[in-house]
């Protein structure tokens, strides 16, 4: 299991809590499970998001391994200048 | 053969050698995206909106399309409707469809014979608008009442009973903020305002496109990323991606504000609807109206601190405007705007607002420098309020290895502490300062990406090595790239030649942003080069009769690995590659991959500023950056980084503002009125490079581009509260502001 | 309207073009004589990258019609080099790192020269007010003035 901070804005989708647990190995398993046990997050994830892992932020990247993850952080889908 | 996944001792690395592309480019040859021409080439001018917000009732095109010399025009019945939301509100911004949505929002397009022909026919465009009400203030269209830009287009995120136009809200943060501020000393709470700014790129939006009707295309133009051009262009016009071939142009400046499309696609139909080749180059009043400017933005912040300069509990409310389309700005600020303090309770709210405004793009570090400039602001004023040292305060509560940051995100190595170490122990900090005179500074902070790049090195015959690359060279990065290979491959820096691809010409690369290019382009150049080392050791290898394992790669030379492995000379890089053909063919390593581990970056700006009591004017008198680069490639360009930016958010907090009229005009399309800084305001910009190595890079590498336009706004209010006793909580602090608040102050 | 014929010399040589009577004298040298070293940043004088000289002076090309070239001499940045030899302006942007983009140093290497022609020894300070009408929005403008001041000193011991 790992435990996955969501952001404060989903927070509603996941009965008010700060995080969840859910059992996945990777950021495609995550963000699969999310959907389907938290329907309230499917949008945004299907918008895209990015996660951060032990401090580093993956865009996309759905073969990223969380299962030792440390931290699993969701955060908004990350753009730059 | 193995290589150590970290680097240290360099002799490439940390030079200053002269660019690939710098002699074409001081002697007028570089070409960039208005300089191509096309036999046969057209002219091509838009029509744009001259309301802030109408219905289009009627396009009457038929006299325009009837004057000699004009070959094709084009309104929105000549684009489809991409069922992708946000493709759908790219190409409405390209090209109006049921309404327009800012002054300058185009309407329609003509190709023509020449320049002249095509103004004129845009003149004979008849187009009978509806005028609706419009809102262009962020706080106005927030309210229940306020007209309505877009409708239903709220993200679920967004809570009841809010104006429409609100359609992103975010929420981040952790702790008890009842509890933090009940233990703090003091606690102020104040409101900012800032102004939208445009990049400024002195080069305007130019191309020149080439389609047929079998919908195979070509095009040219200065983008700071050629596939984001394909991909965007393909799905408005119907084709497949592999039938646009599209090649970046040099780029004369884009900071963000190229990370988008916004003439591209009214050029190919054009060019489909004429069957001629097309050129479009945007006027300078048209990259004011019509293309990206900046959020503008109302933020309020409230911090507890104890006596001793602790931190207890920080909150930002940040209502930022994108114009006219949703955009999700405000959840970086909202993630940066505490990015720098280790907080026990802290929360950041932010909200994006329609507004009869240009659809915002990024900007170096989009949503950061307004973020942050109300945090600093408010931190300074409390070190002034406490007798505290602003560098003091700072550092304890600086964020450091281990720190969770407000968005959530544990840091890994970081180089704040250093850059706060570094600016207090320099001779800036303490020198003494002249009447009218204040000292300030402020924290930044960028988180900085890594994401896709593929890179392919040729080794060539002659012993000289190619790079091909996806990313458009902004300042300086084929130079850096060159740099990378050479240090890798043990080669000298002259012998690579890195050039940037057209889209058939290699795979995909992402947009130059996000600070990501010497960061990944770099990666994947070192993964490309040590590909092709483990083919030049197997090579000699094979030519020693031994195993391939047991061959090493030293200092541009491949080597038996011990004495076990057998006595061979070296065979150097041009040695392996002259023999290349009869040992098996060409050489080349290549790697494609979607990087992680980009670092984020911390940098600290010292500023003193000298305000003249009589008129309110400004001057920067001396200003040093400090910034955590993890490792400077080549340091000239990481300065330059540093400069430029600083020099940006200077512009950002003393003069640069788009300007609208009671009727929703923008009033200062021009750089005569919109005024960006010149050389004569400006002192030195001096710079402190620290090299905090970043752990996701082999090099310690860390993007350096963005993070130096966040601390000017807040060094520079910080500097002014200072020297002239004013605290000034909207940016840009013009003349006539600073006036009437030193008049207020008496 | 008629087109107007014009006889001129840019960079010493002898050339003529015929132009509508309100095309700028930019517009001419990119379009008619493939001179796009001269770039429009602004079209109305702000920024300088369009920057050449006139009979000596310096001037914003878009400012310029291009009929009042007639008899002129023209010196753009094309004319700077000496066949394969850099000017020692050019040489010394390329040392100090002094562009990013290079869209403005086209215009500013002009100017540049026109200044030290007028002023071989400036202060810091004179070389920031010459440039005051050439923007940059990539460097900062640092080691902008610091490249001008390497080439000038070099330029004096010549």
């Amino acid at each position: 299991m790992v435990k996955v901070t969501i952001m404060g804005a989903l927070r509603h989708a996941i009965d008010g809590k700060a995080e969840v647990e859910v059992e996945a190995s990777t950021f495609k398993e995550l963000i699969d499970k999310l959907s389907a046990e938290y329907p309230g997050l499917k949008p945004q994830i299907d918008r895209g998001v990015s996660l951060a892992v032990d401090g580093r932020i993956y865009r996309e990247a759905w073969l990223t391994p969380i299962g030792e993850a440390r931290e699993v952080v969701l955060m908004p889908y990350m753009k730059g200048g | 053969m193995a290589f150590d996944e970290t680097k240290h001792d360099y002799k490439v690395i940390g030079t200053r050698p002269v660019r690939p592309d710098g002699i074409d480019k001081v002697t007028g040859r570089a070409l960039y995206g208005a300089d191509l021409s096309a036999p046969g080439m057209l002219t091509a001018a838009i029509l744009r909106s001259p309301h802030a917000h109408a219905k289009i009732v009627k396009i009457d095109t038929s006299k325009a399309e009837a004057m000699a010399g004009v070959k094709a025009v084009v309104t929105s019945r000549d684009f489809g409707l991409p069922e992708d939301q946000d493709l759908r509100d790219t190409q409405d911004n390209c090209m109006a469809r049921d309404k327009v949505l800012y002054d300058g929002h185009a309407v329609a397009a003509v190709a023509a014979i020449n320049a002249q022909v095509a103004k004129a026919a845009l003149k004979a465009i008849e187009v009978e608008y509806e005028k609706l009400p419009h809102v262009i203030d962020v706080d106005d269209a927030m309210k229940g009442d306020a007209p309505l830009v877009l409708e239903g287009r709220a993200l679920e995120t967004v809570p009841e009973g809010w104006s429409q136009n609100v359609t992103n809200y975010c929420e981040f943060g952790h702790g008890d903020l009842d509890d933090g501020f009940a233990r703090a000393d003091l606690i102020v709470e104040r409101s900012f305002k800032t102004g939208a700014t445009h990049q400024g790129y002195i080069e305007p939006h130019a191309c020149l496109a080439s389609m047929g009707p079998d919908g195979r295309g070509e095009l040219w133009c200065c983008t700071q990323g050629q596939y984001m051009v394909r991909e965007v262009c393909a799905g408005i016009m119907e084709i497949e991606a592999s039938q646009l071939k599209v090649t970046p142009s040099e780029i004369g400046g884009g900071f963000g504000g190229k990370t988008t499309v916004f003439i591209e696609p009214v050029a190919l139909a054009l060019s489909r609807k004429a069957g001629r080749p097309v050129k479009l180059v945007m006027t300078r009043e048209e990259v004011f109206r019509a293309s990206g400017p900046t959020i503008h933005s109302s933020t309020d912040v409230k911090i507890g601190m104890t006596k001793d300069g602790t931190i207890t509990a920080a909150r930002a409310d940040l209502r930022y405007s994108g114009g006219c389309y949703p955009n999700g700005t405000c959840e970086m600020g909202a993630q940066a705007a505490f990015a720098p303090y280790d907080l026990k309770a802290v929360r950041t709210y932010g909200w994006n607002a329609l507004t009869n405004r240009p659809k915002e793009i990024s900007y170096r570090a989009p949503g950061a420098p307004t973020a942050i400039y109300a945090v600093e602001s408010v931190v300074d004023e409390m070190c002034q309020k406490l007798g505290l040292d602003p560098v003091d305060v700072r550092l304890k509560n600086a964020a450091d290895k281990g720190t969770k940051s407000s968005y959530g995100v544990t840091f890994e190595d970081i180089g704040l502490k250093a850059t706060l170490e570094a600016a207090k122990a320099h001779p800036h900090y303490t020198a003494p300062l002249g009447p009218n005179q204040g000292r300030g500074l402020s924290c930044g902070f960028w988180f900085n990406f890594g994401g896709n790049a593929s890179v392919t090195l040729s080794v060539n015959t002659d012993g000289t090595v190619n790079v091909t690359e996806g990313n458009p060279d902004i300042g300086g990065s084929r130079a850096s790239i060159s740099m990378i290979a050479a240090e890798e491959l043990g080669i000298g820096y002259d012998r690579v030649r890195t050039i940037v691809a057209d889209t058939t010409s290699i795979g995909h690369s992402d947009t130059t942003d996000g600070s990501r290019v010497t960061f990944t382009v770099g990666l994947a150049t070192i993964k490309a080069a040590r590909d092709a080392k483990t083919k030049m050791c197997a090579r000699a290898a094979a030519l020693w009769g031994i195993d391939p394992e047991a061959v090493e790669w030293v200092d541009g030379a491949a080597q038996p690995s011990g004495p076990n492995a057998g006595k061979f000379p070296p065979m150097s890089l041009a040695e392996i590659a002259a023999v290349s053909f009869q040992t098996g063919g060409p050489i080349a390593g290549h790697h494609e991959s979607n990087a992680d581990g980009a670092g984020v970056s911390f940098g600290v700006h010292l500023c003193d500023i000298e305000v003249d009591p009589e008129t309110g004017a400004s001057k920067v008198v001396r200003y040093t950056v400090f910034q955590d680069a993890g490792k400077a490639i080549h340091p000239d360009y990481v300065e330059g980084q540093l400069q430029g930016g600083a020099v940006q958010g200077i512009g950002w907090a003393l003069n640069e503002e788009y300007i609208y009229g009671e009727d929703g005009i923008l009033q200062n399309p021009g750089f005569l009125d919109y005024r960006v800084p010149v050389a004569s305001d400006l002192p030195p910009i001096d710079t402190v490079i620290l090299e905090v190595p970043n752990p996701g890079h082999p090099y310690g590498v860390r993007g350096v581009g963005e993070t130096s336009i966040v601390p000017p706004l807040a060094a520079i209010a910080n500097a002014m509260s200072r020297g002239a006793g004013v605290r000034l909580t909207q940016l840009p602090m013009s003349p006539p502001r600073v006036l009437s608040a030193l008049m207020a102050k008496g | 309207m008629k087109s107007i014929p014009v006889s001129t010399t840019v960079n010493g040589d002898a050339v003529d073009f015929v132009c509508a009577p309100g095309e700028t004298l930019l517009d001419a040298l990119r379009n008619r004589l493939s001179l796009t070293g001269a770039k429009e940043g602004c079209g109305t004088g702000d920024c300088g990258a369009c920057s050449v000289t006139l009979n000596g002076r310096l001037v914003c090309s878009c400012l310029v019609l291009a009929a009042e070239a007639e008899g002129a001499e023209v010196g753009t940045v094309e004319g700077m080099a000496d066949h394969d030899k850099l000017h020692v302006l050019q040489q010394s942007f390329l040392d100090h790192a002094a562009l990013q983009c290079g869209i403005c140093t086209p215009g500013i290497l002009v100017a540049s020269k026109a200044l030290l022609e007028e002023n071989p020894e400036p202060t810091d300070e004179e070389v920031r007010y010459w440039l005051a009408g050439n923007l940059c929005r990539c460097t900062g403008y640092d080691k902008i003035v610091r490249a001008v001041q390497d080439a000038a000193a070099k330029m004096r011991s010549a």
